[in-house]
């Protein structure tokens, strides 16, 4: 049984057509076990976080009491992203276990909306917000080999606080550009081969095989995001992650939380309105 | 084309002699079982070796599934009735006409001899990329072979087209659906009875099938109301051999009328898309119209509306006009003699 579905080409090649689609149901079951596996360890296991230079850091008085962590911008981005995901997920799997309705033109559309706000975060993020704050940096992968070699039991000085996004978040988003990227660049041009507004149906623009090892990418990288949205929802509704979670519906967090998780030094909030240190993202 | 050989794939055959052995075998083969009926699809596609079936289940034994029967509420053809003996039937002939010119129009006398009416209305599509085994939508692929600017479409749909462009060749469905018929199906879960049309679904649906039965369903029996017995039908059926080959298009109509104005009708057509399709809004719009020519002609024109000729079918078009038109002025007679 493999992971790939293959065909013989009316030349006799032997091509990929598309992903075996027992990949669903290993998506689904590898999200579901990382959520229980996780949920018991810090139930049960875990040891509470610790920081390296605890305590309220010089000027922290002078932060607003609601600090800013999204702006609207890229709050709408992300619902706007959410919602197309979800269509999307539910459009090209849930004909492939049985539910049978009309899902291309929807899926089609919404990959439109996700390419398209997908287009505009990249631009967004690239001018108007803080670029690298997403990307890990040698802070990060320091203090991740700090919390290893303590979960393993080895003496190692404290991590610091997170900068705006912990480590594990930039993971996140690195896998999901990822994914996203591969879903959305074949999802383009597979829309070659069905009717859309956009351009006129090309079913020969690639050879078979490529064509094949399009689909397989598109299929594989949408079995991925499976496994991607569940562990985010999962962490979305954590109880110690609901003020990351609240801040993505109303922009902000509490002064006490940011202080609590995050280093002031590595994420500048403004303390008064004319300043200009640090950017919104 | 694919080359037909003289030796099927080696399977497994049940012969059952009643609709619960029937069933009970298609459940414990699922998706690996083959239903059977007058076999004229079915030894198509094992003589080409393209379909495989590990078990084929062959219905011909079950006495249950033959027959016409007069009801209460109208008459129930067995699913495996022949088409000789729908068209032959004193009932189905006074009352249910349509039914008999659509069944008589199907391909050849021998092939009516051997041929069921459920097997016309769940028979596979006939595109030859599809049926030659190619990797197409249909067969589980990622193409259609047929829409390419160089396919050769020249058969295939015209409406509601959805990565795949193959039609529902039957000429009995489409009366069916003008009769109002139920199809009643046996599935794991029980009976379930659906109104025709309901009983084929179309590419956006499932891409691979062209009517609801899944691993584990059987079509047991087709009842037609006593609705539209007697009221006044329109079969006809253009096909490149007057003698026997597959529909371009066919169209179907049942009308009640009180003097010219049509009071109720019921309008359907198949080979314009993969499932045969009631032209509802026709119904709409001609009801309680004179039946005249302007009307037909309106009535053509509204159903092509929508329509999408491929690079080798355009002239499907004036063509489903026209079929409609005639069927709803009745400027034609249908001739439907043997």
């Amino acid at each position: 049984m493999g992971i790939i579905e293959w065909a013989t080409s009316p030349l006799g090649q032997s091509v990929p057509i598309h992903i075996a689609w027992f990949l669903i149901w290993v998506a689904l079951i590898a999200g579901l076990l990382f959520l229980v596996l996780h949920a018991v360890y810090l139930r049960y296991f875990a040891k509470e976080k610790q920081f390296a230079a605890e305590g309220s850091p010089k000027g922290a008085s002078q932060l607003p009491a609601r600090i800013p962590r999204h702006s609207l911008t890229a709050r709408l981005f992300h619902w706007v992203m959410a919602a197309s995901m979800f269509t999307l997920l539910f459009t090209a799997f849930l004909p492939k276990v049985g539910v049978r309705f009309d899902w291309v033109t929807y899926h089609w559309i919404a990959g439109t909306v996700l390419t398209i706000s997908i287009i505009f975060h990249i631009i967004h993020a690239s001018f108007y917000m803080d670029f690298w704050s997403i990307w890990p940096d040698k802070a990060d992968l320091e203090d991740a080999w700090k919390r290893v070699q303590r979960f393993m039991g080895r003496s190692s000085a404290l991590p610091r606080k997170f900068a705006k996004y912990p480590l594990e978040n930039k993971l996140y988003h690195g896998a999901i550009v990822v994914t996203g990227l591969s879903v959305i660049v074949t999802g383009v041009f597979m829309m070659s081969r069905v009717r859309t507004i956009f351009f006129p149906r090309n079913p020969y623009l690639f050879s078979d095989m490529t064509w094949g090892l399009m689909y397989v990418l598109h299929g594989l990288a949408g079995v991925g995001l499976i496994t991607l949205v569940i562990v985010h929802v999962y962490f979305a509704v954590r109880p110690e992650k609901l003020p990351i979670t609240a801040s993505m519906i109303v922009g902000t967090m509490s002064r006490e939380f940011y202080l609590k998780e995050h280093d002031p030094e590595r994420w500048v909030v403004e303390t008064a309105p004319s300043s200009t240190s640090g950017r919104r993202g | 084309m694919a080359v037909i050989r003289d030796v099927m794939p080696a399977f497994q055959l049940f012969q059952p002699s009643s609709i619960a052995d029937a069933q009970k075998l298609l459940e414990q083969h699922g998706q690996d079982a083959w239903v059977m009926a007058g076999g004229l699809d079915s030894f198509d596609w094992l003589k080409d070796r393209i379909k495989k079936p590990k078990a084929l289940v062959d219905l011909s034994g079950i006495e249950e599934l033959r027959g016409v029967r007069t009801t209460s509420e109208g008459i129930e053809i067995g699913a495996m009735t022949t088409l000789t003996e729908v068209v032959r039937h004193p009932v189905v002939k006074e009352k249910y006409g349509l039914l008999a010119q659509a069944a008589e129009l199907v391909a050849s006398p021998q092939i009516r001899n051997q041929g069921t009416l459920g097997g016309n209305v769940s028979q596979d599509a006939r595109c030859w990329y599809y049926r030659a085994g190619w990797p197409c939508y249909r067969a589980g692929g990622n193409i259609c072979y047929a829409d390419t600017p160089v396919g050769r479409n020249r058969e295939h749909a015209i409406l509601h087209a959805e990565r795949c462009v193959a039609v529902n060749p039957s000429d009995s469905a489409p009366a069916l659906i003008a009769l109002d018929a139920k199809f009643v199906v046996q599935t794991p879960k029980g009976e379930r009875v659906v109104d025709a049309e309901d009983y084929f679904v179309g590419p956006e649906i499932d891409i691979t099938r062209m009517n609801i039965l899944q691993p584990g369903y059987l079509l047991t029996a087709i009842r037609i109301p006593s609705t539209w017995a007697g009221a006044q039908f329109y079969f006809e059926k253009v096909r490149d051999r007057n003698v026997w080959d597959f529909p371009l298009m066919n169209v179907a109509s049942a009308m009640v009328l009180s003097g010219d104005r049509i009071d109720r009708i019921r309008i359907a057509v198949n080979a314009a898309a993969a499932r045969p399709l009631r032209l509802k809004a026709v119904e709409n719009a001609v009801r309680g119209q004179s039946r005249t020519a302007s009307t037909g002609e309106m009535a053509g024109k509204l159903a092509v509306q929508g329509a999408v000729p491929l690079q080798f079918n355009a002239y499907k078009i004036p063509l489903m006009r026209n079929l409609v038109k005639r069927a709803i002025s009745g400027v034609q007679e249908a001739a439907w003699a043997s």
